[in-house]
This record gives C-alpha cells, structure tokens and sequence, in this order.
C-alpha cells in the first residue's frame, strides 16, 4: 500500500478538493480536521453565526461528508489545549501589549504544521496535504526545501507560511499551489464535491465576526483577570491631548475610524503605548517608514544572511511586496530600508522577505 | 482490509438469531399491540412473550419490566420518575411533610445519568455525587455517609463503561433499603451479558440496553420493582401499565427477548481479555492497566500508554482495521479525557493517554494476538515520533 497522507480538512471547498484530488491520483489517504476551539466556550461573543465558522459543527459535518464522498478513513482531533497555548494565548499577549498580532502564522507555525503533522505522522501518516495557495519545491542541487508564492497571486498564503522549517517542508504538500481559485472551484464541481458551492471565511477562526476587543473582554473575565484601567489619552505628535480612549489596546496602526475626534484632515493611529496608555494620531504622512527592523527571523529558501541583499518586504498579508535592501542585524534579526517610505509598519505583524517569487524567510516586526 | 472490533462497551453487532427474530417480527407481525383483533392479539403475544423472557434471566416478575427506547430513556424514567414527586411536593404552599429532595450518585456513571442529575439540581433537587478510589469503585463508607433523612434516590451503575470496575450495588441496597430511599442502578454493561438477579441485588429500578448484547439499537428495558411508585415521562396512551406512552415497538423488544434467551455468558471472554492485557503490558513499555483488576467486568481492560495520546493510539489502530475507543466522544468527534478516569485520579494527561478495549464473543484469540501486535507497532512507531516524551517515559520507569 502506499505510504499514507494525512489531509488537514476544514470542510471547505480547498481542503476538499485536495483530498479528492490524491485519491484520484492514487494516493492512500485519510482526512484529518483539527479542532482547534470550542466555539460555544465564551458564550458572550458566541453568536448563531459561530455554527457556520471553523472548528463548527457545521464544518465538522461537511468534512464528513467529503471524506464519505472521497472514500477515505476521516478523524476529528482535539488540539484546544495546544491551540491555546500557542496560539491564543500569546495573541492575547500581544494584543493587551499594544501589538497586531497573527494568529494565522502562529498556527501554521506551532499547530498545523508541527503538533498537527507530528499527530498524523504517529498515526502512521508520512505526509500532510493541505488547500494552502502556496508552492513547495526542492532545490536541485543544494536539496534545500524552498517555497514560492501561488500561481493565483489573488489567494497566495506565503505571507503566514514563512514560519515553516525544511523538516516541516519536507513533509507538507500545497497540491493547490499550481493552481486557480477558479479552476480549484471548477474542481470541486467536477468532482461532484458536496462543499463545491461553499462561501469562504477570511476572518480569525475564534474570534467571531473579527470584534477582537469583544473576544478579548470575555476571554480575560472567564480566566478571571481584570484588566488593568485601560483608558487613556488621545494624543498627537506634539502630545497634545485631543480626547479620550477606553484602552489603547483596542487601536491598531493606519487605522483611521473610531477615535472620535473632529479634525480638519482625517486622522490616523500612528503609534499605541499600553504602558503610558497613549495613542498617538496624526495625518496619513505621519505614517510613512523609511524601513523596519525584524526580529525572530525564520530562513525558509534561503539558508540565512550574511550580506546586504535585495528584496521586497511584504508587511501586511494583502500588501503590495515594498523594494527594499536587507541588512543582517545577527542570524535572526535584519533591517530592512525600503526605496519608498511604507504606510503603517506596524509591530507585532509579520514582515516577508521576497527574492522573485521566492519566499526568503520572514520575522516578526519590532 | 480486514477489520475487527474491539469495542463491544459501545455497542455489539446483532447477533444472526436476533436478526432473524427481528426480521421474521417486522415482516409477519404487523398489528398494534394495544388492538382488540387479531392482529393486535398476535403482536401483544410477541410482547409479552418476549417481556416474560427477559423477566426470566434477570429474576423478576414480567409485570416489572417496562419496554423503553435504551438505556437513556430507562436512566431519565428511573431517576425523573422518581424524584420529581418530592420536587413536585415542594412547589406546593404549607406542605407538612418530609421531602426526599436529595439524591445520591457518583462521578463515574454514564452522561445519561450524570446529566439528569444534573438537571434535577436544576429544578431543585440536592444530588451528592460520590467519589471513587483509584480502584474505579465507590466506597460504602462514602454512600452512608452521603444518606441523610431527605435522601429519595440512590444511582449507581452496576459495571462502569470505561473501566468496567462493578460497583458494590448488593451492599449499597442493603443501604438504601435502611434509609427508605429508592435505589436505581445502570445495568447497561451488566445485564445480557453476565448473571443478574435482581432481586439478589436488590434493586427497585434497573436499566438495561439492548444493543450492548446483541439486539438492535433503540430497544431497552426498565426494571421497575413491585410497589415502586413511578411517574411516567411520556404521556399519551396506557402503554406499559401507564408507565411508558407510545405504541410499542414490538419488533425491537422480541428481538432484545431473543437476545436476552440467547445471551452467553460473558464471563469465558475474561480469558481473551487477560490475554489481551497480558500481551499488552508484557510487550510495550510504559503501559499499565487502569482501575479494578479484581472487580471488573470479563470483557473490558483499560490501559494507559504513558506519554502517548490515547487519540492517537485509537486512529493508528483503526488505519490498523482494529477499532477501540479513547475517552468520550464530544459533538464534533473529537475525543475530551475520560471523566471516569479523572475522578479515579489519574492526571489528564494519563487519562488522554488511555484507551479501552472492550470484548465480545465473537472475538478470537488469532484477533487478539494480531491486535497485541498492532498495539505494540503502534505505540513503538509513536514514540519514535515523539522522543521528548519517550525521554521522560523513560527516566520515570528508571
């Protein structure tokens, strides 16, 4: 028998269409769905709309049913506590700490692709498949996994998979890295997929309807921590006091609405401090950087950095790459100047490094 | 591939008798049971027949035994009908006398029990749930000193599902008897499969599930003692002595009455299970049996694996073709730590490192040796896996 796949089902259209995918192409799979977060945990944010999100019911139901369809051995795992831990928790963190956190690339990092493939490996599953729009290839002659962006730049997911190691590449596959999202949905209905017509969710999977704050809230009272007073001022450059906030947590970087504040040119968040519970605005200039500084870098096609090299940074996940020169700091921290100032360089989100359609390597912005 | 079945504590195939039974019943016996005519006569006598049947292996008079849809619905009649009359009392203004408004229970038994209880609590009702030792097993000591003058209800299971610890239910009746409450116990992993007399044990309600011993799912029995004043749940017509509404699913109850007729004993499987064990624990390191050796049902053994997830054990095994189960299932599928296994005091990490297998006639020592093997495979391919955690598997056996 060939050796076995583990697919990572989400009960979606990709996922789905990845497994259908293997099977037709012969190989021995089993599909997998993670359960990652019991959404009915925090009732005050859970809504009717949390039985249409990940790790639902719902989901659970329509993975099933593909799995059925497929004809393929399908397992719900419990990964909560993991999940939590390396994930929820330190978004939590970052967040009340005045950071933008990505929980998307702490999971791929810490869950999907590392206690996820480590299950499916013990399970007896050499391999895990997933619907990520991502490429993986081997270098021919130095034999060093390597990664490029999507042939559907619209759906590339490079900017949350940079945390992957060459053991995790070497053990992952993106079938869908090769393709359209319209020729994935052309797919799933050749394939007869019962999921072909699904809508997609781009939102945070355990925060409902993207209201961090209100997650926040309800997930701090149920571990029984009051916040610290989180309410302050609202300050510009000069430090000139121009109103008040309820927790500067609450901001994040470029954003524009929700201060409350009457101004003659529209006013943006520059810069948030929860120590001095400040948030400081000013005009859509004040946002410019000439360059930033990434740390806890991860090498992912290049074996690391030692001199200056060219590159485009990605800063945000629908961000256009910005041109920028790279100087190494230490093996896992580098500079990056870009040629044209970026808008709202923002810390605790991730910074990309791009060669072509090569994925460098990427950390996290200080 | 071929696959084998070793979890019998979730549910048995049909046995070809039963099925028969079942079949012949749903094709030629098409009348109500409650009709005056011929057709109802015949259906009536299948009941009954059946009814007289199962009443016969559990030593009690068939007048005692209301036809239910499974151990659930036996649990939430025994309890609901017991102890809603005090409740019911309560509600009403300047009522002079004692209420039984306190029930006693334990942390291992089944959700069907444990959730009804818990929803008595929400009407009003005291429940006290006792603790188990690391044996799996309730202590009398802990049952006397739960009794208090307003105890109405005693619940304890007979074989508990995970470890298949049986619990001292003779001796908890003498208990129960002498404070004048109602004693109920969980027979779902005991009754068809091993000798039960009730009136040996003493019980006054006792659940038993067809499907645990080789009659189809959503068939069931309550054993209701001579004398113990039950409300019904379900109203409607006078089925069941006014005791369970609806018209009777005779098929189902002739097949759990041919079933009951045909239920071997169980107790022979001991020697495949002890096999089992044996090969088990001998062959993979860091594995050690949970709960009751002496007291447990033939069939079960539930093992730790140290430092594997039992999750894990459970997939690895099924890809195998052997099915055994880890913990309980919750709504999605996935698999939360035995509650059984917690309230004996195992961490949650051991109790996410357990799995139970559970055995039934049909299984064969060539089955047992090739799921011996399977295990051993499984678990040597998982820690090579996770060598931190073979690490300290290691220096704990040291």
């Amino acid at each position: 028998m060939p050796d076995l796949i583990a697919v990572a089902m989400s009960g979606g259209v990709d996922s789905s269409t990845v497994a259908a995918l293997l099977k037709r192409d012969g190989y021995n799979v089993a599909g997998l769905t993670m359960q990652l977060w019991n959404q009915r945990r925090l009732p005050e944010v859970a809504n009717d709309a949390a039985t249409g999100r990940c790790c639902s019911l719902d989901d659970v139901y329509d993975a099933r049913r593909v799995a059925e369809h497929v004809g393929m051995p399908y397992y719900v795992v419990n990964l909560e506590r993991q999940f939590e831990k390396s994930v929820v928790e330190p978004f939590v963190d970052e967040y009340l700490a005045g950071r933008t956190p990505v929980p998307c690339t702490l999971c791929n990092t810490f869950i999907k692709f590392d206690q996820f493939l480590e299950l499916a490996d013990s399970v007896g599953a050499g391999a895990v498949a997933t619907g990520h729009y991502a490429r993986i290839a081997r270098h021919p002659e130095t034999g060093r996994y390597q990664m490029r962006t999507a042939v559907d730049r619209s759906k590339d997911q490079t900017y949350f998979l940079w945390g992957l190691t060459q053991d995790q590449l070497a053990r992952t596959m993106f079938p869908l890295g090769e393709m359209t999202k319209a020729e994935v949905r052309a797919l799933a209905v050749d394939f007869n997929l019962p999921v072909a017509g699904k809508h997609e969710s781009y939102e945070i999977c355990f925060v409902p309807n993207g209201d961090y704050a209100a997650f926040m809230d309800a997930y701090l009272r149920e571990k029984g921590i009051a916040p610290d007073a989180t309410e302050g001022a609202i300050v510009d450059a000069e430090g000139r006091e121009l109103g008040r906030h309820a927790g500067a947590h609450g901001f994040t970087v470029g954003q524009r609405r929700g201060l409350g504040i009457a101004a003659k040119e529209p006013l943006y968040v520059i810069a948030t401090n929860t120590q001095s519970r400040t948030v400081t605005v000013g005009s859509n200039d004040d946002l410019l950087r000439s360059g930033l500084a990434a740390r806890d870098i991860r090498w992912l096609s290049w074996p690391g950095l030692t001199a200056p090299a060219r590159v485009r940074v990605r800063i945000r996940n629908r961000h256009v790459p910005a041109e920028a020169m790279l100087y190494p700091l230490s093996e896992t921290r580098a500079e990056a100047r870009f040629d044209e100032p970026q808008r709202a360089v923002t810390p605790g989100q991730a910074a990309v490094f791009y060669s072509g359609d090569l994925v460098v390597g990427g950390g996290w912005i200080e | 591939m071929q696959y084998f079945y070793f979890d019998h504590n979730a549910t048995t195939p049909v046995a070809p008798e039963v099925l028969r039974d079942l079949t012949e019943t749903l094709v030629e016996i098409c009348g109500n049971a409650s009709s005056i005519h011929h057709f109802g006569q015949a259906a009536k006598q299948r009941l009954e027949g059946s009814r007289r049947e199962i009443a016969a292996r559990i030593g009690s008079d068939p007048r005692e035994i209301v036809f239910t849809s499974g151990g659930t619905e036996s649990d939430n009649l025994a309890i609901f009908g017991i102890a809603r009359k005090d409740l019911a009392k309560g509600s009403g203004p300047g009522s002079g006398i004692r209420l039984r408004n306190h029930v006693i229970t334990s942390t291992i038994e089944h959700p069907a029990v444990l959730n009804a209880c818990a929803q008595l609590e929400r009407e009003g009702a005291e429940v006290t749930y006792l603790p188990v030792g690391a044996e799996g097993i309730v202590r009398l000591d802990d049952v006397r000193r739960a009794l208090r003058s307003t105890t109405g209800l005693i619940t304890i299971m007979h074989a508990n599902n995970e470890t298949g610890a049986v619990q001292p239910v003779r001796e908890i009746g003498v208990l129960s008897r002498a404070a004048g409450a109602v004693f109920h116990s969980d027979g779902v992993q005991m009754a068809g499969r091993v000798q039960v007399n009730v009136r040996e044990i003493g019980v006054d309600l006792y659940s038993i599930s067809g499907h645990k011993f080789g009659a189809p799912k959503g068939i069931g029995a309550l054993y209701v003692r001579k004398g113990t004043a039950l409300d019904p749940m379900l109203f409607g017509g006078h089925h069941e002595r006014d005791r369970r509404a609806g018209t009777e699913n005779v098929p189902g109850a002739s097949a759990l009455g041919r079933a009951a007729a045909l239920a071997v004993n169980w107790m022979e499987i001991g020697v495949l299970r002890d096999r089992l064990e044996r090969g088990i624990l001998s062959r993979v390191h860091g594995a050690k049996a949970n709960g009751s050796i002496e007291h447990r049902l033939p069939n079960t053994t539930n093992i730790c694996f140290d430092g594997i997830e039992g999750e894990a054990i459970v997939i690895a095994l099924d890809l195998r073709g052997y099915a055994v189960s880890s913990g309980s299932a919750c709504s999605s599928g996935a698999v939360e730590p035995s509650h059984v296994l917690l309230a004996m005091g195992l961490s949650p990490e051991e109790a996410r490192s357990s799995v139970r297998f559970s055995l039934g006639p049909e299984n064969t020592e060539k089955e047992v040796d090739g799921l011996i093997e399977a295990v051993e495979a499984s678990v040597a391919h998982l820690r090579r896996i996770s060598p931190t955690m073979n690490q300290s598997s290691e220096a704990k056996h040291a």
